[in-house]
């Protein structure tokens, strides 16, 4: 037995790994709550309430994948408008067959992501920065492209179908509940995506590329994965969003402003966590709703804030409440504990 | 003949875009930056101009002796500051703060100048008038200058790059910017330089875009950005030569798009940026190992 071997065998006694330091079965426990809560909301508030957090729903949604996008996977792309405008269009399309557009929800989040396998073939091969314009003017050309179909509504756009003589409080009601169960979705698809092998694989390559390469770990095929379930998450955020305005206008929904607000409130909320974005999303609905009335200025302010934090607290708001009580909600690392001293962090940090 | 006036204008647009893409591809190629913010800039830079002209009364050409320099100014100051500090970070960090930065601007100007567009107004004949060859190709003078100015400024930052002594510097601490410092380079104040000629080639092309055409808040991204960076990559990138080649054919691709009907003029100059991407990803001029 050589040297190394019959040492960990003797301390292995005293080492265990775990998910996370504290417990978390509580947490858990919490969320469920929080979910039956939320969905009992239209029972107990007025639709105005339940309107803001329909908006609330879209932006955590396409937050949580542009962190997924950014924060794991290094890919910051500035043309995810490009899937919120096609899954609003998927549904278009399918209400305009007759088909319900809530039904229409699940085939316009596949559709996108079907979709994004073509795109991303398109811009695989270029990095950082130029993947990122790249993204951008594909995000356009999809726009362009869309706006060519006068049987959608050309330039204009339309109105959606298929909610005649339905009850406004009903469809209130059944906006808000497919708001929920698409963020609920996307989040716990993160969350088991990040906690299974492609996480692993995702946090090698933030590591070090070159040596997560040559473990053998398929990098596009990491990256393809992340681009295409950010492809469908941010689809279903765009469906969404066609049910909640009940018309699909092509220059709003492949607006840049979509991936503007995705990319700050994960930014603020703290990039490369799971509760960054949910952090992020509280802050930007406060600001948006406070700032309403003065037109641009919240993008501004929160433009400007993100900067800032982009620059002096990279980690956000979350890094913050990490750094000081050191619990995770989502937790899909690893803690080593040893028995005898105190617990230590297994995962590197991050990179300075 | 209408085709052959078509080719004719996207040729000379192609020169302004050009212009619009070499500082983008200088910041990347000198110090791996890629501006997010740079559309947004050239607005400032038009809007700049319009204000100089409204307030102090000079004639319009003079404006370029001002807003060129103040910008350049500011790219350096920039560079030194947040952008070198987002550089120390990391290559995301530079994306989401000149992302930031752009939709900053974008915003900003939406809000103090409305969305309304707006043009430069010369009163200079120049501006109006034309000249034309045979009966269908009518060449404007304003284009054609711009054409020119842009050829030059392409030619003399080429020329500046690769034979003075200061271009020299610049392509050593482009390469390695660790060794440069070594050999007493201070890399910081080199990246400042390349920050601000970037931005003066931008301004440069915003205020003669200003002329050429209108500017509004939107146009900083959804034109001149996506141009300048389809230009970029359907020449090669680190190559001025290809920069110009890649403006051009994508100028042509507009006008010829527009000549087939006049919504297609942007999809167009994007499907031949895509059709590149996918059959020629390292550009119609390519340097190789310089990519």
């Amino acid at each position: 037995m050589s040297l190394a071997t019959e040492s960990t065998a003797r301390s292995a006694g005293r080492f265990r790994v775990a998910r996370s330091r504290r417990n978390v079965a509580w947490t858990g426990a919490v969320a469920l709550i929080a979910v039956v809560v939320l969905a009992l909301f239209p029972y107990i508030v007025y639709s105005g309430t339940t309107a803001i957090l329909v908006q609330a729903f879209i932006v955590l949604t396409l937050a949580s994948m542009w962190n997924l996008l950014a924060g794991y996977a290094g890919l910051v792309s500035v043309g995810q408008q490009a899937f919120v405008g096609l899954g609003a269009y998927f549904v278009l399309i399918l209400a305009i067959n007759g088909i319900s557009p809530f039904a229409a929800l699940p085939f316009a989040a596949i559709g996108c992501g079907v979709a994004a396998l073509p795109l991303w073939w398109l811009v695989s091969r270029l990095r950082s920065g130029y993947f990122a314009i790249a993204t951008w003017v594909l995000a356009a050309t999809v726009m362009l492209i869309i706006e060519k179909f006068s049987s959608i509504g050309g330039g204009t756009g339309m109105p959606l179908p298929g909610f005649a003589g339905m009850d406004p409080a009903l469809l209130t009601a059944y906006t808000y509940w497919a708001g929920l169960a698409v963020t609920v979705v996307a989040l716990a698809v993160i969350y088991l995506l990040l906690r299974g092998r492609l996480g692993l694989v995702l946090t090698a390559i933030r590591d070090d590329e070159v040596a997560a390469r040559s473990s053998g770990a398929r990098v596009g095929l990491a990256r393809m994965l992340v681009f295409v379930v950010a492809g469908a998450g941010c689809g279903a955020g765009g469906a969404v969003l066609a049910i909640s305005q009940l018309q699909v206008q092509p220059g709003a929904v492949f607006s840049v402003q979509w991936t503007a607000v995705m990319a700050f409130a994960t930014i603020i909320g703290g990039l490369g966590t799971i509760e960054g974005p949910i952090i992020g999303t509280v802050v930007y609905m406060v600001l948006q709703q406070t700032l309403a009335s003065y037109n641009a200025w919240y993008l501004i302010i929160l433009g400007l804030v993100a900067i800032f934090v982009a620059l002096f607290a990279r980690r956000g708001l979350w890094g913050l409440v990490d750094a000081r009580i050191n619990v995770r909600l989502f937790p899909v690392g690893y803690w080593l504990r040893v028995d005898s001293e105190r617990p230590r962090r297994l995962a590197l940090p991050r990179r300075g | 003949m209408a085709w052959v006036n078509a080719i004719i204008q996207g040729v000379l647009i192609g020169g302004l875009y050009a212009l619009f893409a070499c500082g983008l591809s200088l910041m990347f190629g000198v110090m791996k930056v890629v501006n997010l913010a740079h559309g947004d800039l050239a607005v400032v830079a038009g809007y700049l101009a319009i204000g100089v002209i409204a307030v102090i009364h000079i004639p319009v050409l003079w404006s370029f002796l001002i807003v060129v320099p103040l910008m350049a100014l500011l790219g350096y100051v920039m560079q030194r500051t947040i952008l070198q500090g987002a550089l120390d970070r990391s290559v995301l960090t530079t994306l989401m703060v000149t992302f930031g930065l752009s939709v900053v601007i974008e915003n900003g100007l939406l809000q103090f100048f409305t969305a309304n567009s707006r043009a430069i107004g010369t009163g200079l004949a120049l501006v109006t008038g034309s000249f034309t060859i045979g009966s269908q190709i009518q060449i404007g003078y304003l284009p054609l200058v711009i054409f020119l100015v842009a050829v030059v400024v392409l030619l003399g930052l080429q020329y500046f790059l690769s034979a003075s002594r200061y271009g020299r510097l610049i392509r050593a601490v482009a390469d390695d910017k660790e060794a440069a410092q070594l050999a007493g380079a201070d890399y910081r104040h080199v990246f400042g330089i390349a920050a601000a000629i970037a931005f003066g080639t931008v301004a440069l092309a915003g205020i003669a875009y200003g002329m050429y055409s209108q500017l509004a808040p939107t146009t900083g991204t959804d034109t001149i950005l996506l141009f300048a960076f389809a230009a970029v990559v359907i020449g090669g990138l680190g190559s001025l030569w290809g920069t110009l080649l890649g403006g051009v054919v994508l100028g042509v691709a507009q006008q010829i798009g527009a000549q087939i009907s006049l919504s297609d003029e942007l999809l167009a100059g994007f499907i031949v940026f895509l059709a590149v991407l996918v059959l020629r990803p390292q550009g119609l001029i390519s340097r190789g190992a310089q990519s």
